[in-house]
């Protein structure tokens, strides 16, 4: 069997906080399959997006990557030198980020962007690279690509500069493709085409997506399996059916349940009470026991190993431990 | 000769104005972490500026009397408390070394053997003392500076940013005047021109430094008075006197602690090159430093003059330097970052 | 364009009458016109020769001819002669720029290429013990009064040294760079500190920019992420500092020159201070600001070939 794309085991990703180190990725275990769409879901400050970076060895300095194993095609990425890093980047595993506004240089043409990340990896002439952007921003669907190539950010409306990222991040036709918060800042009409471009890329090349997000509507979109982090660890992961139809794990039960959509007109909403624990302060034990529903006394004491619940489907719960008849 | 109680009257004044300063602080959450983040971040520059200061205001309360021996012209002069920690008649006829017992040219037993630390000058006076008074003249410019600085900028640059149209046009043009003349050279103008006394002095560096800060104060009111609770309070029906006292002001409080320490160094060096050009303020350690340029070039070398004036001045402006870094880096809430 | 090039000519040139305003304002409330003919023609002069000179330089007409004479001679470039001895200050001017020049540009170029590339440098590894060292080591160094470096230095190289001589000029190339080295040496290390300070908080900001996260995500080293990203984004906080700073290349540095005994625009001020030369000081200062302000117009022009948002209207 070939190696999957992607293999994270026990990351553990620290910041500085109050004199010593704080994990915000506590011992994150990820694995993408090739043509594969996982999406990494939790709230804001959950240690998702830091996990993307460290795929990439892109987290900001003063954190860093404390352990952990990080396999991309089977290759170990914390061995590689910073130039073979540098050269995976961008060409065998690209990253798009949230803010289509800020993230691309603003005093430098959107096309000469996608250029220099052809130029990075490649020996192209410049007309050949301008040549290639150009069917780029065809086929990401940028009207008028010509054109655009010579325009600068500052020019271009929030989704055509999501998809000129989006041309940026295929120009190299990449095997991962780590998509944060891709459609976040957009309009909803927008996200729609985005997350439409981002399925026609996946059909048409095999390329595996992490899919990074809170939005659980764009996960039921695009999403063929799960993983739900709550506080720096996973709380729950399975296949899109299992996580989203059967979740096990209050957390993830409690997000499905604050949805608005799934609001019953006249109740008052859903929500999760209080609020999630910042890094450094972490409970020992579970750490969701002081929002859970469902906690017990072991929750407080013990933090939970994985329980099987179904052939892809686990949750790190001592409650859903003992409803699967496990101690 | 009633200067000396002006002196002390202003001692008494910045002792009330500290202890409101205080009060105000404890009283504001935002002002009283800043302060503690401070005194975690510069502990040391701190305690160094606070000696300053102690010396400082040692130097500026004074009195006359006949106390501790004084005899003749000395009975009547008025001495501070710096004055009186040294002996009376402490004065050497010129020159001599650190803790020497003899002058330096001629080798003339002292008045006070061996204890002159810091050595004597070419009128025989204790390099310690002059150093020590030193102190007082920096805080005088720097504060003084400052003080008129700071409220002249602040009224123009607010109601400039408020009021916008004509106050705007006046305000910018005569800010784009004084701005665009080289500022050494406006300095010296104005000093010519105003006389070389010290307040003459500060005076003339305060008309030099308070353009940059207004123009700040300006900008920083444009953005403030678009902000949607000005835009409320203006909708309440608040006058805009009390909009921009309530509003504005207490929120370009974090560019005034910035830029008056920033200042404070500035001027400070300024003044050493205003002594340099023979136009500074008397007792300065600019005016030491002067004073000193050619005794390096006697053989022996005579260093000790220079090396008082020069630590103390370099110490003071280190430390002021320091905080004033931390304190933007405190203050501003675009570079607000963790301190490792 | 044209408009807006337009625009800022015409106020930049009001600007220059409330400039010219403003100085006639300061030297005419000091003028006093027996003190300064006694200054340019001896203490021990008659009455009568003292009256003749102020005749002569016109101190003795009313404010009101004095005023417009001022604003028409400045405006027309009619400098007139020196209080002091006479000299045509054009010809002073002239005679000053070259030597002033010789220095003071050196000086610019090396302490923008080493501010710069150091700032660069500290800003990459910010947040480490390179980066806070070299910010102590910089505020370390603006603390020092620039009066220290210039008597320290003298008397280091001048006395015990004795590589460069301590004062004094000669414009010919062969020799000059011995003259000028000390003054650009001290320039630079005075500077330095500053600007490292104001580049290095420039470079930091833009680092932690998104877009740099972009570029290293799509494979940029790290030498280019801050030679070619950063550098081009920071350029309009830098290029306002040189460009203001470029009106002083002319100015010369009073203090060095007078150091330094190089005979540039710098030490004709300050001669002129000390002899209380009213006519010289007044075209000295009106220079400056004419220069600050050409260059002021300049700078805003330069923003739109440096950064692609800017745009003049």
């Amino acid at each position: 069997m070939s190696a999957p794309l992607l293999e994270v085991t026990d990351l553990v990703t620290t910041f500085p906080a109050d004199g010593s180190r704080a994990a915000v990725v506590d011992g994150v275990s990820i694995h993408l399959e090739a043509g594969e769409v996982l999406a990494l879901v939790g709230e804001s400050g959950c240690g998702k997006s830091m996990t993307a970076l460290s795929i990439l060895r892109l987290v900001p300095r003063p954190g860093r990557i404390e352990s952990g194993r990080i396999e991309l095609a089977g290759r170990d990425v914390g061995a590689l030198s910073v130039n073979e890093m540098r050269r995976v980047r961008g060409a065998e595993a690209a990253m798009i980020f949230q803010e289509p506004m800020t993230s691309l240089n603003p005093v430098q043409a959107a096309g000469d962007q996608v250029v220099e990340a052809i130029r990075l990896h490649e020996r192209v002439s410049a007309a050949d690279a301008r040549a290639r952007t150009v069917e780029l921003f065809e086929r990401v669907g940028i009207p008028d690509p010509e054109s655009r190539f010579d325009a600068y950010p500052h020019q271009l409306s929030g989704g055509i500069k999501q998809r000129v990222m989006v041309a940026m991040a295929l120009s190299m036709s990449p095997k991962l493709l780590i998509a944060d918060e891709p459609t976040t800042a957009l309009d909803v009409t927008i996200q729609a085409q985005i997350l439409e471009l981002l399925r026609e890329v996946r059909d048409r090349i095999g390329m595996g997506i992490l899919l990074i997000t809170h939005d659980l509507g764009v996960v039921n979109e695009l999403a063929d399996r799960i993983t739900v982090m709550y506080a720096g660890q996973v709380a729950e992961e399975g296949t899109r059916e299992d996580v989203l139809a059967r979740p096990r794990h209050p957390y993830t039960q409690g997000l499905l349940a604050s949805i608005p959509s799934r609001a019953r007109p006249g109740e008052p909403l859903a929500e999760i009470a209080g609020v999630v624990p910042s890094p450094g302060r972490f409970p020992s034990g579970c750490r969701f026991a002081t929002r859970c529903f469902r906690v017990i006394d072991r929750c407080r004491s013990e933090a939970p190993e994985a329980t099987r619940i179904g052939e892809k489907h686990r949750a790190w719960c001592h409650v859903v431990a003992a409803e699967e008849g496990k101690a | 000769m009633g200067g000396y109680v002006v002196s002390n009257a202003v001692v008494a004044l910045l002792g009330v104005g500290a202890a409101f300063t205080v009060r105000a602080v404890r009283r504001s959450r935002f002002w009283s972490d800043a302060a503690r983040e401070l005194a975690r971040r510069r502990p040391l520059a701190l305690l160094a500026i606070a000696v300053y200061v102690g010396v400082g205001l040692a130097d500026s309360v004074s009195w006359i009397d006949a106390a501790g021996g004084v005899q003749g012209v000395e009975a009547h002069t008025p001495r501070s408390l710096i004055d009186r920690a040294f002996p009376a008649g402490f004065q050497e006829r010129s020159y001599s070394a650190p803790f020497a017992e003899v002058e330096f040219y001629g080798g003339a037993p002292l008045e006070h053997p061996g204890a002159h630390w810091f050595g004597t000058d070419i009128l025989g006076r204790d390099v310690l003392h002059l150093t020590l008074k030193g102190a007082r003249i920096a805080l005088l410019i720097g504060g003084l500076t400052s003080l008129i600085v700071i409220p002249l900028a602040l009224l123009f640059g607010m109601s400039a940013g408020y009021l916008g149209g004509r106050v705007d046009d006046a305000v910018f043009f005569v800010i784009s005047t004084l701005a665009s003349i080289p500022n050494l050279l406006l300095l010296i103008a104005l000093i010519l021109a105003l006389g070389r006394g010290p307040v003459q002095v500060c005076v003339a560096m305060g008309v030099t430094s308070w353009v940059g800060f207004a123009r700040i104060v300006r900008g920083e009111t444009f953005k403030l008075r678009e902000l949607d609770y000005v835009q409320a309070a203006r909708a309440l029906g608040a006058s805009e006197a009390r909009i921009v006292l309530r509003h504005i002001l207490p929120n370009v409080m974090h560019l005034v602690v910035i830029t008056f320490v920033l200042l404070f160094s500035g001027t400070v060096l300024s003044e050493a090159i205003l002594s340099f050009l023979g136009i500074g303020i008397d007792g300065s350690w600019g005016q030491m430093i002067d004073q000193a340029r050619d005794e390096l070039a006697r053989d022996p070398i005579i260093a000790w003059n220079l090396a008082a004036a020069s630590v103390a001045l370099f110490l003071l402006i280190l430390a002021v330097n320091r905080v004033g870094d931390a304190v933007r880096d405190i203050l501003d809430p675009r570079t607000l970052v963790e301190d490792l | 364009m044209i408009g807006y090039a337009l625009r800022r000519l015409l106020y930049g040139f009001l600007v220059v009458q409330g400039v010219l305003g403003l100085l006639f304002v300061l030297f005419f409330l000091y003028a006093e016109p027996m003190d300064m003919a006694r200054r340019a023609v001896g203490e021990k002069a008659p009455p009568a020769v003292l009256k003749l000179w102020i005749q002569e330089h016109g101190y003795d007409r009313p404010w009101t001819d004095q005023l417009r004479d001022h604003y028409v001679r400045m405006l027309s470039f009619d400098f007139g002669r020196s209080d002091a001895d006479e000299v045509p200050i054009a010809r002073r001017l002239r005679e000053g720029v070259g030597p002033s020049l010789s220095f003071t540009v050196p000086t610019f170029a090396l302490g923008l290429v080493l501010g710069v590339a150091l700032s660069l440098f500290v800003a990459y590894f910010r947040e480490t013990y390179i980066d806070r060292t070299g910010v102590v080591i910089a505020v370390l160094a603006m603390s020092v009064s620039i009066l220290l470096y210039i008597i320290g230095s003298q008397y280091l190289i001048g006395k015990i040294l004795n590589w460069f001589p301590i004062s004094g000029f000669d414009p010919d190339p062969r020799v000059l760079p011995r003259f000028v080295a000390m003054p650009i040496l001290i320039g630079v290390v005075a500077g330095i500190g500053g600007d490292l300070r104001f580049y290095r908080t420039v470079f930091v900001e833009e680092t932690s920019r998104d877009y740099v996260r972009t570029a290293r995500a799509k494979g940029c080293g790290d030498g280019r992420v801050m030679a070619f990203h950063v550098l081009r984004n920071a350029l309009i906080p830098i290029l306002t500092r040189v460009v203001t700073a470029i009106p002083f290349l002319f100015t010369g540095s009073l203090l060095i020159e007078s150091f330094f005994g190089i005979p540039g625009l710098g030490a004709v001020t300050v001669e002129a201070i000390q002899g209380n030369d009213f006519s010289t000081l007044r075209v000295m200062v009106f220079i400056g600001a004419l220069a600050f302000i050409l260059f002021q117009i300049v700078t805003d022009f330069t923003y739109t070939l440096v950064d692609p948002r800017v745009r003049l209207e």
